[in-house]
């Protein structure tokens, strides 16, 4: 079914770069070189063949926090994608089904929510809210959420009138036979193609939000808090900030090219026979 | 009879406006009262006694019910009073002056850049479509897409700033400055923020225009003998312009955001660099502040794009 021949160049290169990250995420502790937080050499040392990367500003070995940057920027972007796909679709879809009041509320509540742009209204929760990792990815999730809810909302009012869906109504089905068994399967398509798009705002998101100082706190820390722990080293003409700021961006296009390819798998299969 | 429609709509939109920046003033005074801790704790610290922390809260008024607060807050917004900031006791309103001054400055020279220049390309696109300008620019906007803000910066940093020495790595600014000193010093930043949203504005340009060039009055035109130039001004142009002043203006929303995050790359003494500051001093009043005139920033651009596709686009005049 799935030919590995007729997937595009530029959808094998997301694939292999994505797959990449992921392994480094998931064996950071196996695969890096040295400790997360251990100091190992100069600050700011060239790189060289004991540090492939070179060394941070503490003096810690920037490939071995590369990699454990990995992992926690992986899994922080994620669990907030995990929770606004959950949140947004579950609520999207009872907004479709259920209607009159409680869609026109949720709705105009979402509305309001994204007339802020979504960076400033986290800075001003944040600026109460306890900084741990619990408290950003609900941040993230809920604020992503408004996006999905959105789509989710609009997808399920098209299904909502189809014939099945009449008929299972007609059966005498509950709500959540609707919404988890007819209406679900048939909006997963356009909400998968979203999914990608999602993960990778959800990544520039923590980025910026950690490279601000209101992400993930020291000692640990994803790239975004490492592009701010180096940077000061980019007017003596030290790159090392670059590094973990070219990963973000390397793992933006790679999801991206996976994404694409994805999306326009999904529009063939809707509109006839699928050609790769 | 036509104008007085216009104007009902517009005096619509601008109603709906200031009702939602109602709304989202209520919302971000909400947002920062999800804790239980308050403002007096955070003055006196963990270590303050009850005895205390009690003579502030009557003093600031604590004690009243939020709803209180909330008025006694927006009746200070709107009259252009915003507290003063609690980690250094000084007034937010003088502190904001020339800093929304300084941001504006560097959003308007980074709009006055990038609008031009993606709504050029977005018609070379569409000119040589599928060519390889085409390509060219889908490539690059799918990759600055992806790119980070402080990627972008912190690459020009190091070429232009500390390799070459063209301009300077951090934008100080005051107000004795010259003009073209100024401009110097923004440059990088502008530049910056030019090529974040250059590449959305100009897709999103590409696919307006396409979207006009492909119906059928297009056709009808070019069959009927029009010259390109004809065509574009009379036919394509009117019927353009409402989408692309919607890009546009959602751009430069996104542009205000923006900012704050390349105003903490290249230390420029603006909102984005103040909100941030006291986000992690946990200095709420001054947050508030500066998150409600980005929320109204954001608004209000929104609201023009609104009104400027309802005078650019009869249809919009007769909703349903």
């Amino acid at each position: 079914m799935l030919d590995l021949k007729r997937i595009p160049v530029s959808a094998l290169i997301g694939l292999f770069l994505t797959a990449l990250f992921l392994f480094a995420a998931l064996f950071a502790p196996w695969i890096a070189p040295y400790g997360n937080g251990e100091i190992v050499g100069d600050v700011w040392g060239p790189i060289s063949a004991t540090h492939l990367l070179g060394t941070d500003n503490l003096g810690r070995d920037l490939l071995s926090r590369m990699i454990y940057g990995a992992r926690i920027t992986i899994f922080i972007a994620v669990a907030a994608t995990a929770l606004s796909f959950i949140l947004g679709s579950v609520l999207g879809f009872t907004a479709a089904v259920v209607g009159g009041w409680l869609d026109q509320t949720m709705s105009r509540f979402v509305d309001l929510l994204m007339s802020i742009p979504t960076l400033i209204f986290a800075l001003v929760v944040l600026s109460v809210l306890p900084s741990t990792l619990v408290t950003l990815i609900l941040v993230m999730g809920i604020l992503d959420a408004t996006r999905v809810y959105r789509l989710a909302r609009a997808v399920a009012v098209d299904i909502n009138v189809m014939d099945f869906v009449e008929a299972a109504k007609l059966r005498g089905e509950g709500r959540s036979w609707i919404i988890f068994r007819e209406i679900l399967p048939n909006a997963l398509s356009p909400l998968v193609a979203e999914l990608g798009l999602r993960f990778i705002f959800a990544v520039l998101f923590l980025s910026a939000l950690s490279f601000l100082g209101l992400g993930v706190q020291p000692p640990n820390a994803d790239w975004g808090g490492m592009v701010k722990e180096n940077k000061d080293g980019i007017v003596f003409g030290i790159p090392a900030a670059l590094i973990p700021a070219g990963a973000i961006a390397l793992l933006a296009i790679s999801v991206n090219l996976v994404a694409d390819w994805v999306l326009n798998r999904t529009s063939d299969l809707k509109g006839g026979r699928g050609n790769g | 009879m036509g104008s007085t429609l216009i104007l009902r709509l517009i005096a619509q939109r601008l109603a709906l406006g200031v009702l939602l920046l109602f709304a989202v003033s209520v919302l971000i005074f909400a947002g920062t009262q999800i804790l239980p801790g308050d403002v007096a704790q955070s003055i006196l610290g963990q270590a303050a006694t009850p005895q205390a922390l009690e003579n502030l809260r009557r003093d600031l008024g604590l004690n009243d019910p939020a709803y209180i607060r909330y008025f006694r807050w927006l009746g200070g917004v709107l009259t252009g009073d915003f507290g003063t900031a609690l980690s250094n006791g000084r007034d937010i309103a003088d502190a904001l002056g020339g800093r929304l001054k300084n941001t504006l400055f560097l959003a308007a020279c980074a709009a006055v850049i990038s609008v031009p220049l993606a709504i050029l390309l977005g018609l070379l696109a569409v000119r040589y479509r599928n060519g390889v300008i085409d390509k060219a620019i889908s490539g690059f906007a799918l990759a600055s897409t992806s790119l980070p803000e402080f990627f972008i910066g912190y690459l020009l940093i190091l070429f232009f700033a500390v390799e070459l020495q063209w301009f300077p790595a951090s934008s100080t600014v005051f107000d004795t400055m010259s003009f073209g000193a100024r401009i110097q010093a923004i440059a990088l930043p502008a530049i910056t923020l030019t090529l974040v949203v250059l590449a959305h504005m100009m897709r999103m340009t590409r696919a307006a225009i396409l979207n006009v060039m492909q119906s059928a009055y297009i056709e009808t035109a070019e069959l009927k003998g029009l010259s390109a130039f004809e065509i574009i001004r009379k036919h394509a142009m009117p019927n353009a312009v409402a989408p692309i002043v919607n890009v546009v203006m959602l751009n430069l929303a996104y542009l205000i955001v923006g900012v704050v995050v390349v105003e903490v790359i290249f230390v420029y003494p603006g909102m984005g660099q103040y909100l941030v500051d006291h986000v992690s001093k946990r200095d709420v009043p001054v947050v508030q502040a500066v998150g409600l005139i980005f929320a109204a920033v954001y608004i209000g651009l929104n609201m023009i794009a609104d009104i400027v596709a309802i005078l650019a686009n009869p249809r919009l005049r007769h909703p349903k």
